[in-house]
């Protein structure tokens, strides 16, 4: 609406949309920048202890796996070097989708106020929530550095890997939060739904256990999972040789574009079904 | 701005298919739903510079329109243009989050409304100044008054730099100082030729601000024009409620009118202001156009609130009225203390007829100027200050206690 129109000429007022028009492009992104650090900032500094909330959950998850991977069944950890980061790594990856997600399913309903009160891109609703887990994921990155340096391994060239792994990661969490938080207007089961969900992708993604160990035949169904080949190319780049790259744990480069194939799926899908929505949600609210 | 043929349709459900479960086991059962056209065929034009005022009973379609016009509602039908830059917000204060500061959440808020973040952050000290919250800068806006969380989001607002303003009932709290300033904030936009859209119940407002004003009712335009007109329109609306009032207001057969309605002092003299406690009288002069027999002429006072403090009427005479013939013109007067507190008062005068066992709505108005009461030497707490006397006595040391 903030189209840059000569005085007295009329430009028709569309209706709300998925990402605005042309002359929107700037507000756009600061709106989703500033709904993130805002909701980023009060989650920081909204509980006494902060930020320790916010490393504490992955860390506790990663204690008990830790001792109970090691010390009682020991099948998931045998054979791999680095067990602690090998599933370190997996933790603060895959808690970082979950928060994107599991955030976005409600996120468009919580910010009604906004919805109904002002024209703004819808879009930037489920970008922010993804931004806000993408804040959480660098500082928790920094603690994995932390840990891996404190492991006796030293600085390599794949580290600056890392960033171009994350890209995958925020971009199957964006088209997974588009998805779900349209879908959670008009369908507010998909809240439930998707805790299940995510709890069975917890445990169908080589997190806790090492690919290695899974029998030949099941190999190759788990690791279409998109997140799979992205925590295993993310262990190969931090910890080094001793763990297979995505491609090899895969089987052949072709195979890997299946994975690939299923976040360009998800997120045009995301991508469609918000933008189909968008106009709507506000009444639908 | 024009808008052409604006029609908007909400889609009701009676059940919602809210959840999958519905869906996938009746895949073919269209939920029942209810068409509700919130706005039928809505035509105007708003020229810039213009202070335009939208009034309308509850549900008339006003905010629907607003949202419309915003881009916050897609319309179904019709189109909507505008010339310049259109704020993107109908309501003050959207976006305010109790738990970050008043800096915060300014910043915020401004960004919502279109600034940039450092536009934002240099306006600042204007925004505060203007609310005249300075003071209270870090102070988390869950322990801000609601008049201040006005203040304040009123004062954001003012900065914002859009052409078209959409604003959907403001200045409802605020203490009387600000309320001033808001009003004299609103003279300022007009002067400099910003063109402003308000939704509003106060009719008080349209015809002060407005240049023109525009009545809906049942998602339907009634009537666009003098702002006088429209808020007399208004009130037949909202207080006649029915077609027969709503014709006798526009039509010249009205049986009987009222034709003045004010307020006199002690001394006599007419005025809109007075002192708490004082003796006052209030008059009410009605015109008969036929000749009409036994009217029963009824007066009412409302606070701000729209709370009614004080109903009368003439059947409290000790003799009826009579017939008053056609042309003739009479007045109802009514002698009191004002015990009431201070504040704004409107009267609102209707004229009734005994039709059958209820009573017919003749005219009713509230048109004619609030009285100002002030606060006396005691300015007593309540809504009313029922006549009374203190009294205070000693009761001597009671045998329990001990003495200090």
């Amino acid at each position: 609406m903030s189209a840059q129109a000569a005085p007295n000429e009329l430009v028709v007022v569309r209706g709300p949309s998925a990402l605005g028009g042309a002359g929107d492009v700037r507000r756009f992104f600061h709106l989703t920048w500033l709904l993130a650090t805002t909701e980023f900032k009060l989650r920081f500094f909204g509980s006494a202890l902060g930020y320790v909330w916010q490393l504490a959950r992955p860390l506790m998850l990663f204690g008990v796996l830790y001792a109970v991977f090691t010390q009682i069944v020991k099948f998931g950890s045998e054979g791999v070097p680095h067990y602690p980061l090998y599933l370190l790594i997996g933790i603060v990856l895959f808690t970082s989708f979950g928060e994107a997600t599991a955030g976005s399913v409600q996120a468009v309903v919580l910010r009604e106020n906004l919805v109904r009160k002002i024209q703004f891109p819808r879009m930037v609703i489920p970008l922010a929530v993804v931004l806000t887990a993408g804040f959480n994921l660098m500082l928790n990155m920094v603690v994995v550095f932390v840990f891996v340096l404190a492991s006796g391994i030293g600085p390599q060239w794949t580290w600056l890997e890392v960033p171009l792994i994350l890209v995958p990661l925020v971009v199957f969490s964006t088209g997974v939060a588009m998805l779900l938080s349209a879908l959670y207007v008009r369908y507010r089961d998909i809240g439930p739904i998707w805790d299940v969900l995510l709890q069975m992708l917890f445990y169908g993604t080589p997190i806790f256990y090492a690919v290695s160990n899974i029998p030949d035949n099941l190999r190759k169904i788990v690791l279409l999972n998109p997140l799979a080949s992205i925590i295993e190319q993310m262990r190969h780049a931090i910890i080094g040789d001793g763990v297979p790259n995505a491609v090899d744990a895969v089987g052949s480069t072709a195979r890997l574009l299946i994975p690939i194939a299923i976040v360009i799926v998800v997120v045009a899908l995301g991508f469609w079904v918000f933008n189909r929505e968008a106009p709507r949600v506000a009444e639908d609210l | 701005m024009t808008a052409e043929q604006v029609s908007k349709t909400f889609r009701l459900p009676h059940e919602r298919t809210h959840t999958l479960k519905e869906r996938v086991l009746h895949p073919r059962r269209r939920s029942g739903t209810e068409q509700f056209q919130a706005l039928q065929d809505v035509s105007f034009e708003v020229a810039s510079g213009e202070f335009f005022g939208i009034v309308g009973r509850n549900g008339s379609g006003k905010s629907t329109l607003l949202k419309c016009l915003a881009g916050i509602y897609g319309v179904d039908s019709g189109e909507i243009r505008v010339a310049g830059r259109l704020s993107p917000f109908i309501e003050l204060g959207v976006g305010f989050n109790p738990d970050l500061t008043a800096r915060e959440n300014v910043v915020i808020n401004a960004v919502m409304l279109g600034l940039s973040p450092v536009e934002a952050r240099r306006r600042f000290d204007e925004v505060l100044a203007f609310a005249e919250l300075e003071e209270f800068v870090d102070l988390k806006l869950k322990n801000y008054s609601s008049g201040m969380h006005v203040r304040l989001a009123f004062a954001v607002m003012v900065q914002v730099e859009a052409e078209v303003l959409l604003i959907d009932e403001v200045l409802a709290v605020g203490d009387l100082a600000f309320q001033q300033k808001c009003y004299d904030e609103f003279e300022r936009m007009q002067a400099e030729g910003r063109t402003i859209l308000f939704v509003t119940h106060a009719m008080s407002l349209v015809e002060r601000f407005c240049h023109r004003a525009m009545l809906l009712e049942r998602g339907k335009l009634v009537s666009v024009g003098e702002p006088h007109e429209v808020a007399q329109l208004y009130n037949e609306v909202n207080f006649g409620r029915g077609q027969k009032a709503l014709a006798a207001a526009v039509g010249e057969g009205a049986p009987v009118e009222v034709a003045d309605v004010w307020f006199e002092g002690a001394d006599g003299g007419r005025t809109e202001t007075m002192v708490q406690g004082a003796d006052a009288r209030l008059l009410v002069e009605i015109r008969a156009n036929v000749d009409l027999d036994d009217p029963i002429v009824t007066l009412e006072l409302k606070n701000e609130a729209d709370i009614r403090m004080f109903s009368t009427n003439t059947s409290w005479l000790d003799r009826p009225i009579g017939r008053l013939r056609a042309g003739e013109r009479a007045r109802f007067s009514v002698n009191l203390s004002l015990s009431l507190a201070p504040g704004r008062y409107t009267p609102i005068a209707t004229v009734q007829r005994q039709a059958g066992g209820t009573r017919e709505t003749l005219d009713r108005t509230a048109n004619f100027p609030a009285l100002l009461i002030e606060g006396g030497e005691r300015v007593g707490g309540g809504l009313v200050d029922l006549p009374h006397e203190v009294e205070f006595e000693r009761l001597g040391a009671a045998q329990e206690t001990t003495p200090r």
